[in-house]
């Protein structure tokens, strides 16, 4: 198309009007030709049927999302009139021991506090670790990699986002949490232990590390395609015209790439995020499930996801199963706002390039 | 600056670029090794587990060897319906309306990103909805409402279809030349019937791979079914009853303590892998081949 616009001769005395024809041409949809194959059509009352159909479709979208907000809102009242905000901060304190407690349903004590430690603790853990993977993964696939090898390596870490969470879960069970308990754990507890991050109090290897090396890499796709996707977008003009320069390929990858993608980047990033915060079935086999809150990473906790899928099916009363639902909102309402972020941010630099296919 | 100094800058951006590049070789050995790892494990685990009777019999009571996760495997494919029932219909609608009639709209902007928000929100959450829409209200004159049941597990999964099959679907409409919508309208044919019949049919072989994409990622959700189609240790392919799913009793087995039903749950981690391999393979080939021909 560019071409063809530089073929034309420019009309030399109206320059204005140019780009707007070529933007004609280049928009058929509004083409004379089908305005009127339109206009003379006979079957005006089922077209305008369609196009309200499939309108409908499209707004049942929104309408899904206000019903989820709505139910979420309205099933979590019961919690909420209770205990208010302070659902999300607050420990009750045992009258016979004085220790703090979060989660009580035998005596309708309910906080999020640990839930909530939780869930940013293993998601800050899987960031820490899988951002600098995933960007590796990104710069080799997009800048380094040889030809025949980009297709299927891209191939495999698109199906490691394939796998369901279930079967990370299993392999995190009698897989990873062995191999924790056996060298990872007394390995760092070893060397990091004077941190007091790493206490050597559980012999089980569940827990917020387990949970986070699981949700590291099942977060690791989606942050490396996106940023895959990022960094094609920068333009080819970008690398040349650093290399020619007199950059190393690193100096070109830093400056040229990594600079202009980094809103991107940082977009990938928080998607990631959001995916770490809803996981579920895997936190849930492996963080432990017990609602306290420990330093030490080595020890059980409990997620936001992982207490509503043990015990909402079998919640022993309503103040429970609202406390949960409301768990669920504050899920609902923070990877909304998470997800909504990274996209601006993904779309704000991808907008305009087509989509590459590899 | 002497020229030894120089020398010495050159040599170590050298230097650093050879170490980059060997950092993103090591990342991407680090990101394939846990995937090599699980397919293997899988493989191994699953391939010596799986026998005739896994396809065939229903699980046996708590404690006792053998048994089969048939019940569970029919019961997929019923909430597997039941969600695209829901899902198909309304997410190739909503994609036509983004391809076909809201192109460049503000509307259809505000779709396509409520489309792509409502795809990162929590499997959980969805089971939460489904339960506080069908599992939660007692009403008289509905009668399948109120209990656990497939019916409130498909609808989850419906649920989550949508924004994936809306995504793709308009993605493969935009691919189709508008040439030939006015080809078809040049023969008079109204819109409605030149969008059904011309572009959507052009497009199909991309709608329904985006469809098997759906398809295969709520396949294997486990977290909005546990308690809306809760799981059945019997045979049960009734849409107003508990029924069994392949990925719960995958995920029931794992945390048991009876070594036979972990056998089991490696099993059944198999059989859905395997179907999933499938539908991505399959989804990558026809992508990369070009949905429509001369066209890409």
């Amino acid at each position: 198309m560019p071409e063809m616009r530089i073929s034309q001769p420019l009309p030399q005395s109206d320059p204005g009007s140019f780009p707007e024809q070529a933007e004609e041409a280049l928009q058929p949809t509004h083409s004379e030709i089908r305005r009127y194959l339109l206009s003379r059509g006979n079957s005006a009352v089922a077209d305008r049927l369609f196009k309200l159909l499939m309108l409908l479709c499209a707004l049942s979208i929104f309408m899904i999302v206000a019903l989820i907000a709505y139910q979420l809102v309205d099933k979590s009242q019961l919690n909420w009139a209770q205990s208010g905000i302070k659902f999300f901060y607050t420990a009750f304190s045992d009258p016979y021991t004085n220790q703090p407690q979060y989660w009580d349903p035998v005596n309708g004590h309910f906080s999020a506090l640990p839930f909530v430690y939780g869930t940013l603790v293993s998601s800050f853990l899987a960031l820490l670790l899988a951002v600098p993977l995933a960007i590796g993964v990104a710069i080799f696939l997009t800048e380094m990699c040889p030809g025949f090898l980009r297709g299927p390596l891209a191939f495999l870490t698109e199906l490691l986002a394939a796998i369901p969470s279930i079967i990370y879960g299993l392999w995190a069970i009698f897989v990873l949490v062995p191999l924790l308990r056996q060298y990872v754990n007394p390995a760092l507890v070893n060397t990091f232990g004077w941190s007091g991050l790493f206490a050597d109090d559980n012999p089980t290897g569940l827990g917020y590390v387990a949970a986070g090396i699981i949700l590291a890499i099942m977060i690791l796709p989606i942050i490396s395609s996106l940023t895959r996707e990022v960094m094609t977008a920068v333009p080819h003009s970008q690398r040349e015209a650093v290399l020619a320069l007199g950059a190393t390929r690193w100096e070109m990858i830093r400056t040229g790439v990594l600079r202009n993608a980094r809103i991107g980047i940082v977009g990938a990033i928080i998607l990631g995020l959001g995916r770490a915060l809803g996981e579920t079935m895997a936190v849930t086999m492996v963080i432990g499930n017990t609602p306290e809150i420990h330093k030490s990473l080595l020890s059980n906790g409990a997620s936001m996801a992982s207490v509503i899928a043990n015990e909402f099916a079998e919640a022993t009363s309503d103040l429970h199963r609202s406390a949960l639902v409301e768990i669920g909102l504050a899920l609902f309402v923070v990877t909304i706002i998470v997800n909504a972020i990274a996209q601006l941010l993904v779309w704000a630099v991808t907008r305009g390039t087509p989509r590459q296919v590899h | 600056m002497s020229i030894s100094t120089l020398q010495f800058r050159s040599r170590l951006r050298a230097a650093t670029d050879h170490a980059v590049t060997g950092l993103a070789i090591l990342a991407t050995i680090l990101v394939i090794a846990p995937l090599a790892a699980i397919f293997a494990y899988l493989i191994y685990k699953g391939a010596s587990s799986l026998n005739w009777d896994f396809f065939t019999k229903v699980p046996a009571p708590e404690g006792e060897l053998g048994g089969g996760m048939a019940n569970a495997i029919v019961g997929s494919g019923v909430l597997l319906g039941v969600a695209s029932v829901i899902g198909v219909p309304i997410g190739i609608g909503s994609g036509i309306y983004l391809a076909e009639f809201g192109r460049g709209t503000k509307l259809a902007n505000a779709v396509r990103f409520t489309a792509d928000v409502l795809n990162g929100v929590p499997s959980i959450v969805m089971g939460v909805t489904a339960y506080a829409l069908i599992v939660f209200p007692h009403i008289a004159f509905l009668p399948f409402l109120g209990h656990f049941s497939a019916l409130s597990g498909g609808v989850a999964l419906g649920i989550m279809m949508i924004p994936t099959v809306c995504r793709s679907s308009e993605e493969m409409l935009l691919m189709v030349p508008h040439v030939i919508r006015e080809a078809a309208l040049g023969l008079g044919v109204p819109n409605w019937r030149s969008t059904l019949s011309i572009t959507v049919k052009t497009a199909s072989p991309g709608i329904i791979t985006g469809c098997m994409l759906a398809f295969a990622r709520v396949a294997g959700e486990t977290a909005p079914l546990l308690f809306t189609a809760l799981g059945n240790q019997f045979w049960s392919t009734s849409l107003n009853e508990p029924i069994a799913a392949l990925p719960l009793q995958i995920f029931n087995y794992a945390i048991s303590p009876y070594e036979d039903q972990h056998r089991l749950a490696w099993a059944g981690a198999l059989v859905l892998i395997v179907l999933i391999v499938l539908a991505v393979s399959l989804v990558r080939y026809v992508t990369s081949r070009g949905v429509l021909k001369g066209n890409s």
